[in-house]
């Protein structure tokens, strides 16, 4: 067996980190690989593709059951999906309450200790939103992922949160070994989309690993809590899902401490590319729109 | 007022002056409005019975008086044992000021750990600068050769990254790039002191021997555990280890830390185990654990690094010191001197003579997995017969290792396990199935009074007793020190019953 590998999918909240990640995982089966997914992630949907099924019993879930984490046994809640995928699912509280990121810590610990690591060539963290505490970082400490895949559009907020991911990265770069394996775009269909993701990867000094084109298969497959590979596994997308599998699998070790800009460098690109418009540009139109009522 | 300045009553006798009693029966009958002393006996009985036992230890929801402590408690304790080591607990002040005090009041000795002291601005932001500042202050305030850090709950809920804080913080020039700053996690609310104790010694361990080459010599290394008798029982264990002329380490060893000298000098460190040696220890033949449950994590870092590892179970008894020694003259191929082969035959001999007191008398044992193990085994050679084997920080398995223990033997017929139980279902098992005697701690003391079993402390932490400590509970010396503590015990208990002239006193006898 290869060393173990250890990525993570971070991303703003609903741009379709857990489908993606999910879907390229699958496809890295084919390059065979036997994979553990761990979703970080309280809505406990980041395997459910690769299961067929709705949220399963998660980490926290089933410690909350039992009284504690200590009673808890690893096949509790470790399952087996499609094409032989381990998943398990930190879990965490309702919104609203506790703390979701001690939840992640916690079924890290509990996964590391009771050897879920053991047998697989590779572990995959999905992790939501931002890095917004420390439990959302547990998986880019030490020892943990090495490379992380920061999931984004060519939407402001998007780059916006992929830049603050970023930041995550690069404080934890210098203690620990984490890089930034590069973005995954997917598609929106904004405006210069390809090349608003192509200019942020340079800006971040990574790379765009793989821009994902929009297809409604990816729907279909999802509402048959399926992946493209499986649902689909002739489809253009699914071909599209085996690239990035391909160029993740290539890209060990290839990770680079990113460089994150501030915010104003951030509005300045999206100027350049007349996404945004300047203060100027801004003040002449209210000017002009003033004028108009006036008149 | 009975108090005067001519004869000043102490506060347990003052409270028994007709003053006090009037005045506390007054403030009962005006203004406390409880219920009346016969339903107060009668729910009291209650609690006593089957019925209550029953729904007792069904309570999931709640846990009253755990026999346990937190992480970091055991993680201090671990640091303590380094030379000139100051154990910094990264969270909020009351955390450590309670480790200190636990340790103090034990050891009656002053017990040095600092605070990063979060506060809530730090739960907001992070405690990095709470680290950059605590190790920078540690430093220039109390010149450690080594700062150990360990976390509270609050820095652990938030998730601070204790490995990237204190590299940001040497960094920062705290403290300079070479200076010993080993970590571990060790949050509160997960396991118990035991665990802490493991996780800090690991993480000492792993900052001194990660990245080096090992070259194996014939020293061996002794990791001694979570012990309230450590003073007394490092010494005893070195004495031993020094009769069979065995080359070692002791990885922590608090025995000079928690007894230094009154000779006009204050020491803020003292003893220990020298930062050198710690280093070196990485070159032993084998790592030798006086229990098991305290070091789960350190001895598999230890055999990951090629050296061979034993566990023991609190080394008391005969059982207890054969094993010990057996194991050590295995490992060393040194052989066990004629001098402790006497020891032994003393101890058997002693035992032997008091034999007829101790056939069949029924004890409740609570404590640390690797004590209680110990304790009931020790019993069981005594002829005594474990009925409760408790401990609040007990796992499955440790549950099946104490079954197994107890069918080994006879006098482990009516034992019982309860791991996970604490010290409130303790109360309803000796209520309801009755033993001669208690072994705990000093929290037993509330179980003595209200279920009348005499209490024999040797279980940390003892505070309301002074200086057993000072004397050894493992080894065959240690095993007489006990012998000797559950004899005075049942001779005492044996007295006070019958103590009435004319009454009980047909066996107030003069010889037993």
């Amino acid at each position: 067996m290869s060393e173990l590998r250890q990525i993570a999918f971070y991303g703003k909240g609903g741009i379709g980190k857990s489908t993606t990640s999910q879907n390229t995982l699958a496809a890295l089966v084919e390059l065979g690989q036997k994979i553990l997914i761990v979703g970080c992630d309280p809505k406990a949907d980041s395997t459910r593709l690769i299961l067929n099924s709705k949220a399963q019993d998660t980490v926290l879930h089933m410690a909350a059951e039992m009284g504690s984490v200590e009673d808890l046994e690893l096949e509790d809640v470790l399952k087996v999906g499609y094409q032989d995928i381990k998943c398990v699912e930190s879990g965490g509280p309702e919104p609203g309450v506790g703390c979701a990121g001690r939840g992640v810590i916690t079924a890290i610990n509990f996964l590391e200790e009771n050897g879920a690591y053991d047998d697989v060539d590779y572990v995959s963290y999905d992790v939501l939103g931002d890095v917004v505490c420390g439990g959302f970082a547990m998986p880019i400490r030490e020892n943990k992922a090495q490379e992380i895949y920061i999931v984004m559009s060519g939407e402001m907020m998007a780059l916006y949160a992929a830049n603050n991911i970023a930041k995550g990265i690069l404080k934890y770069a210098n203690s620990g070994g984490v890089r930034l394996g590069g973005l995954i775009c997917n598609e929106r269909q904004t405006d210069k989309e390809l090349e608003l993701a192509t200019a942020m990867a340079e800006k971040l000094g990574s790379q765009l690993i793989h821009f994902v084109p929009r297809d409604n298969i990816v729907q279909h497959a999802e509402l048959r809590r399926q992946t493209v590979l499986q649902y689909a596994p002739e489809s253009a997308q699914a071909n599209e899902y085996r690239e990035l599998a391909k160029k993740i699998h290539a890209n060990s070790g290839k990770g680079v401490i990113p460089t994150p800009i501030t915010m104003e460098e951030l509005e300045e690109m999206l100027m350049e590319f007349g996404i945004m418009q300047s203060e100027e540009e801004r003040e002449a139109l209210i000017a002009a729109s003033d004028a108009e009522m006036a008149g | 007022m009975p108090q005067s300045a001519d004869k000043v009553f102490d506060h347990a006798p003052l409270f028994q002056q007709p003053e006090y009693k009037e005045m506390l029966e007054n403030k009962k009958v005006k203004f406390e409005c409880g219920h009346p002393d016969e339903m107060v006996q009668e729910i009291g009985d209650w609690t006593k019975s089957w019925e209550y036992r029953e729904k007792n230890l069904a309570r999931k929801s709640l846990t009253v008086n755990p026999a346990k402590a937190c992480q970091p408690l055991g993680a201090v304790f671990a640091a303590q044992g380094y030379e000139a080591t100051m154990p910094f607990v990264h969270g909020s002040q009351g955390c450590v000021a309670y480790y200190r005090s636990h340790l103090s009041r034990h050891f009656k000795e002053p017990s040095s750990c600092v605070s990063s002291s979060m506060t809530e601005d730090a739960a907001v932001f992070g405690g990095l600068v709470n680290m950059v500042d605590g190790l920078a202050n540690t430093k220039a305030l109390y010149d450690p050769k080594m700062i150990a850090v360990s976390t509270t709950c609050m820095a652990e809920v938030i998730g601070d990254d204790l490995n990237s804080f204190i590299q940001q913080a040497k960094q920062k020039g705290s403290v300079p790039e070479d200076f010993d700053v080993p970590f571990a996690h060790t949050p509160a609310f997960v396991g118990s002191h035991v665990d802490g104790y493991d996780n800090a010694q690991k993480g000492i361990l792993q900052h001194f021997w990660d990245g080096k080459e090992r070259t194996e010599t014939e020293s061996i290394n002794i990791i001694p555990g979570f012990d309230g008798f450590a003073v007394a029982n490092n010494r005893e264990v070195k004495n031993m280890l020094d009769a069979m002329g065995v080359e070692y380490t002791f990885l922590s060893d608090v025995s000079d830390v928690y007894d230094t000298p009154s000779d006009g000098e204050f020491r803020m460190y003292d003893g220990g185990t020298k930062l050198e040696d710690a280093k070196t220890a990485l070159n032993a033949k084998a790592t030798i654990s006086m229990q098991e449950y305290c070091t789960p994590k350190t001895l598999e870092y230890a055999a990951s690094k090629g050296q061979e590892t034993a566990a023991l179970h609190y080394p008391m008894g005969i059982q207890g010191t054969d094993e010990f020694l057996m194991t050590v003259s295995q490992i060393t191929g040194k052989e066990i001197p004629e001098s402790l082969r006497k020891e032994r035959g003393r101890l058997v001999d002693a035992i032997a003579d008091s034999q007829a007191w101790l056939h069949g008398k029924t004890f409740a044992i609570y404590g640390d997995p690797d004590f209680v193990y110990g304790m009931a085994r020790f019993v069981m050679e005594l002829g005594g017969e474990p009925v409760h084997c408790l401990a609040t920080n007990g796992t499955k398995k440790w549950a099946a290792k104490m079954e197994e223990l107890l069918a080994s033997s006879p006098f482990g017929k009516q034992g019982q396990v309860w791991a996970g139980k604490d010290l409130w279902h303790m109360r309803s098992l000796l209520s309801t199935e009755p033993c001669d005697l208690l072994i705990g701690n000093s929290y037993g003391k509330y179980l003595e009074r209200d279920t009348g079993t005499p209490l024999i402390r040797l279980m940390f932490p003892i505070f309301d007793r002074h200086h057993h400590h000072r004397f050894p509970t493992w080894g065959y010396q240690g095993a007489l020190t006990v012998l000797v503590k559950l004899l005075d015990t049942i001779f005492d208990k044996l007295d006070d019953d019958t103590i009435i002239p004319g009454e009980t006193d047909y066996s107030f006898d003069l010889t037993r």
